[in-house]
């Protein structure tokens, strides 16, 4: 068949542009075990390193006697602080405006913590030589509860800046005291508390946890000393900031670094941030002239890596008997470890937080948040959320349990009576957001509908007089969650890290035969960006996604990028695809116009071609037009067809969902049995429907993980106590529930293509959703709240206290 | 996560493989399906310096039923164990414990020989083989002695196995009757919160003529519960006689608190498990 036979659908459905749920290209490779990741890479003489580290959480380094490690035949070298100092290396800057030891400089903050690093010829003699290495350490107290660490016995931890007085983020009170965020207006939100006619109030605790992607972070180093450049290839969420700051701490040019992530076995804001394994890594190939790879254990990396969470959140809800919300007060106490490495934009030490209003049309609030210093690991990353955001929309969500609970009213009528109308976006929320669409109640209504809510109610209450009745051990939870996402991070006036603006960008080239490379500012860690910018690109250019290849994460090629996390992929990098894509078509359109002896306003698109306006035969496709570029001369008109965006978002965008969560509870074990999840997103347009199912599915996933078990938990001296997978809870299948996906379509009114983002919603919205279904199951009984993670003996506990098991 | 250096032994036989272990003494250590072993070494809690792997020995794999007694090869993997239509005739609480151990990947390669010799208390086969009255089969330099399951177990990764024995077996009389082997664990892949072995048969007057009740992960060995298993053969199975054969086994107990609760939530867990265990295997018997 001609491609003029073909009818308009085909020639739609051959593009699998957006909204088609193409197969990932990705997953050739993958599921046949043919990626790349890093500890693939094979070079010659290459060299291995390994860390010895902390077994203390505070402590003083008294020596350190590297020369039994020396010794060993094999071994090359052992670098410590003191031979980083040189060269200003033994500390480097955090994204959050904070400095971190890049090996121990005269004491250990943490346990886990880099101390020396061994270059030995193979992986196993570095493991030999690590104990070899002879520490000698003098303990300290420690610190692990941040509401003791302004108490005046409480040992100081950062001695380095312990007299400094201003921190990045403003005044510092103590020397464990790293900021306070202030937002909004404090005096009228406790005004609107005093007065208001009800008021509940919680402290709501977001446990510490760990993203835990399934490859651990590593990298290999290799300067060529003949040419002076230096290659580094890493586990890196953000390949183009790696190369800068790199750049910035070795005085390397930054056109003699090349950085490169190759296929990522999972980020969830893991490897955002810049670890001491690199920098150790680059200034031991730099040393020894040899390629040095650095690869981390699952163990260094739960207890070493950045972690996620840990915020104590106290809240303050006010509202009129009738359920109308009035105003919200929220302190938070956050615990950022011994460094504040929080991979947040500079401007916003505790991210999103500020997006604790939710899905609610809060009239008056006010947030303030005090990140504090603690014997424990860095971190406060975004695991699989925006800045933050998972933080915020669990409080909201508990708060608004509670509110119900005092108020005596149905938790859903309740959002519903106060969820933001379709009418008032875009929305400015009293904590300074500018909330971009959204359509909740209809959201809302159709996910009741779905499960039949008033059908669960009867049938829980029903169950619950059973219980009572001594008729089953049983009891129902209803866990119910409206969230509403912050990502697109984001405009250049307000969003940077370590002064970088949070643009992203493409690269377009069509070859001359009609297929084309696209090369982002983002990495895909499994996201399936390969798959899914070509259906953008499809869309836009009339270009058959098969015909497009996407590619990303080196920085010798790819156009500057801030990367991907926080779901700004999409709404960043795919707008610049869009936006490149554009160019591309205007471009294509003034060479078809002079092909075909027309004006260029006489011609429409339509699909993959440029057809005359009223005279349907006669057309040019965008592959013909390719093919022109490069072979004819057009007057006024460059040769070739190529285009570059750097796209600076306008607003953040706001996806969001409702998710309805059944669960069964064995009073007497605590064991849980997901009865039904059921997950409506609204993410905006919808590029590749089966990703977004994906998508949502591993993010409930991680999402039941944290709710249900998944935490970092240390002793009181600081030890971590869930330092491996047995204890550190990943779902496998068995636990893995079925989940009902559903969707609404509200589109980003300022999105090029109106897309908004989804691969870490159902993260933020899945937590609470399983958190509260735990929490309702025993409302009858008189509980309001009961903190995550809702492990069995947790639960077994909270029945306990309430008296079931007598 | 990098193991110390250590020599690789396969010795295809029992006899060559008693004679390694006698010849490296102390520096050995058995291999069978490495699930405890390996982790130990990779975290350097072991560092043995010779490894003798029972592999390659075929002799050991092998489940038999001859007559009314089981018998095992230490190397039949906990998956054999699952696919055995003899076993399930003969032992069925073996393969319902089985199919409670990990996930299919760890069960490929997992050893019965390996579970009950090493001694661990999360272990799920050793508290099975004291309800199953097992013997467990040990070949040293002085040949092959039998031990019951019931007095091998001194403590934590402590047993009545000489240093330079190997289990290469186990035996035990098939079962007949109700069994139950009920398991509490956070996830797949740990070990048990509190699990409970039982066995009970069922006489023409609906009395109880014989039972066994074995604990795991409730102290620091598995724990025969007699006096609990007597009680019911003495009282017949009732509400009352379970509830006080369940609370002469929690006297027996002495869990430790550790990631999976306190010492009260794991009292509490043994309790309920161990009860449903009865009762399952009563509604079986």
């Amino acid at each position: 068949m001609s491609a003029a036979e073909e009818t308009m659908q085909e020639r739609q459905a051959a593009l699998k542009g957006l909204g088609t749920s193409r197969k990932r290209v990705e997953d050739a490779r993958f599921t046949q075990g043919k990626g790349n990741y890093v500890d693939d890479i094979k070079m010659p003489n290459m060299l291995f390193g390994d860390f010895v580290r902390s077994q203390h959480a505070h402590a003083r380094v008294v020596s350190i006697d590297k020369t039994a490690a020396l010794e060993l035949p094999g071994v090359v070298a052992v670098l410590t602080a003191e031979d980083l100092e040189p060269l200003s290396l033994h500390w480097m800057p955090t994204l959050a405006g904070d400095k971190q030891m890049v090996l121990a400089d005269g004491k250990v903050l943490f346990q886990g913590q880099e101390v020396a690093f061994v270059v030995a010829e193979d992986r196993y003699i570095a493991a030999d030589a690590v104990d070899l290495v002879k520490v000698e350490y003098e303990e300290l107290p420690v610190l692990v509860d941040p509401f003791k660490a302004e108490l005046p016995d409480a040992p100081v931890l950062r001695e380095d800046i312990a007299d400094q007085k201003e921190g990045a983020h403003g005044p510092r009170r103590h020397p464990n005291h790293i900021f306070t965020w202030e937002q909004g207006d404090k005096a009228a939100a406790e005004a609107v508390i005093e007065e208001a006619p009800v008021v509940a109030e919680e402290m709501v605790y977001y446990h510490r946890t760990h993203p835990c992607p399934m490859e651990t972070c590593g990298a290999v180093a290799s300067m060529d000393k003949v040419n002076g450049k230096l290659t580094l290839w890493g586990t890196f969420q953000a390949p183009h900031v790696v190369r800068t700051v790199a750049s910035l701490l070795s005085g390397i040019a930054e056109h003699n670094i090349r950085v490169v992530s190759p296929d990522i076995g999972g980020g969830f804001g893991n490897k955002v941030g810049v670890y001491p394994g690199y920098v150790c890594s680059i200034v031991a190939s730099i040393v020894t002239g040899q390629p040095v790879k650095w690869i981390e254990d699952r163990m260094e990396n739960l207890s070493a890596t950045a972690f996620a969470r840990d915020y104590w959140m106290q809240g303050k809800i006010a509202a009129t008997k009738e359920g109308k919300i009035l105003g919200l007060w929220c302190h938070t106490t956050a615990d950022h470890g011994a460094f504040d490495a929080c991979a947040d934009p500079t401007k916003y030490p505790a991210g999103f937080m500020n997006i604790c209003t939710g899905s609610y049309d809060i009239p008056t609030a006010y947030l303030a948040v005090d990140g504090i210093y603690t014997n424990k690991a860095p971190g406060g990353v975004a695991y699989r959320c925006s800045f933050r955001v998972t933080e915020a929309a669990y409080f909201i969500e508990r708060m608004i349990e509670v509110l119900a609970i005092k108020l005596n009213m149905d938790a859903a009528d309740l959002r519903a009576l106060n969820f933001i109308k379709k009418e008032q976006f875009p929305y400015q929320s009293a904590l300074g957001w500018e909330y971009d669409s959204g359509d909740y109640h209809t959201a809302w209504n159709k996910a009741l509908d779905a499960v039949d809510y008033r059908g669960l109610r009867q049938q829980q209450s029903q169950q619950v007089e059973d219980f009572k009745a001594g008729k089953t051990r049983k009891l129902m939870g209803i866990g119910l969650c409206h969230f509403t996402e912050i990502v697109g991070a984001g405009p250049v006036k307000n969003c940077d890290i370590l002064g970088m603006g949070m643009f992203d960008s493409c690269e377009i080239r069509i070859h001359p035969t009609g297929s084309a490379i696209a090369r982002l500012g983002t990495i895909s860690q499994g996201q399936g960006h390969a798959t899914t910018f070509a259906q953008i690109l499809a869309t836009e250019i009339g270009i058959s996604a098969d015909d497009i290849t996407i590619e990303e994460g080196d920085t010798d090629t790819a156009p500057y990028g801030l990367g991907t996390y926080g779901s700004r992929s999409t709404p960043v990098a795919g707008a610049a695809t869009a936006m490149a894509g554009r160019k591309i078509r205007a471009k294509a359109q003034m060479i078809a116009a002079y092909l075909l002896e027309v004006h260029d306003n006489d011609l429409e698109w339509e699909i993959d071609r440029f057809v005359v306006k009223g005279a349907p035969e006669r057309f040019k496709t965008m592959k013909e037009v390719a093919f022109a570029s490069y072979t004819q001369e057009i007057p006024g008109v460059e040769p070739g067809l190529e285009a570059v965006s750097y796209y600076d978002p306008p607003n953040m965008t706001y996806p969001f969902g409702a998710y309805i969560c059944v669960m069964d509870i064995d009073v007497d074990t605590g064991v849980t049995d997901i009865r039904k999840f059921y997950a409506l997103d609204d993410c905006g347009t919808r590029i590749n429907p089966m990703i977004i199912e994906g998508q949502v599915h591993g993010g409930l996933t991680e999402a039941l993980a944290i709710a249900l078990g998944q935490e970092i938990a240390y002793d009181e001296l600081g030890n971590v106590k869930t330092g491996s997978l047995m204890d550190f809870f990943i779902p496998t299948s068995w636990e893995t529930p079925n989940y009902e996906t559903d969707f609404t379509e509200t589109p980003s009114p300022h999105h090029p293509i109106g897309a908004k983002g989804v691969g870490e919603s159902p993260n933020v919205g899945g937590v609470p959703a399983f958190s509260n279904a735990i929490n309702d199951a025993f409302r009858a009984f008189g509980l309001t709240h009961t903190h995550m993670p809702h492990d069995h003996w947790r639960i077994w506990k909270t029945a306990n206290d309430l008296g079931l098991h007598s | 996560m990098i193991p110390g250096r250590f020599e690789y032994h396969q010795p295809d036989s029992v006899p060559a493989a008693v004679g390694l272990l006698s010849d490296l003494g102390d520096e050995a250590r058995v291999i069978a399906g490495g699930h405890s072993l390996i982790p130990m070494m990779k975290l350097r809690l072991a560092m043995p310096e010779h490894l003798i792997d029972l592999r390659a020995i075929d002799s050991l794999k092998q489940i038999s039923v001859a007559g009314s007694t089981v018998t095992i090869g230490a190397m039949a993997t906990q998956s054999d164990l699952i696919d055995s239509t003899e076993l399930a005739t003969a032992a069925p609480i073996v393969r319902e414990t089985a199919l409670q151990i990990a996930d299919p990947q760890v069960r490929y390669v997992g050893t019965i020989g390996g579970n009950v010799a090493n001694g661990d208390p999360g272990n799920d086969m050793p508290a099975l083989m004291q309800c199953l009255n097992a013997s467990f089969h040990l070949h040293g330099p002085d040949g092959e002695r039998q031990v019951p399951a019931r007095e091998f177990y001194e403590a934590a990764y402590f047993t009545a196995r000489d240093d330079l024995e190997i289990l290469t077996g186990i035996s035990f009389p098939a079962c007949e009757g109700g069994y139950a082997y009920e398991k509490q664990k956070r996830k797949i892949g740990d070990y048990a919160t509190a699990a409970a072995a039982v066995l009970l048969s069922k006489a023409a007057d609906s009395s109880c003529s014989q039972a066994a009740i074995a604990l795991t992960n409730l102290a620091d060995t598995p724990l025969y519960c007699q006096e609990a298993s007597d009680h019911l053969v003495q009282s017949g199975v009732t509400d009352a006689s379970i509830d006080a054969a369940v609370q002469s086994a929690l006297g027996q107990i002495e869990p430790v608190d550790d990631n999976r609760g306190p010492v009260e939530f794991k009292k509490h867990a043994a309790k309920v498990i161990l009860k449903r265990a009865i009762e399952n295997a009563w509604a079986r018997a």
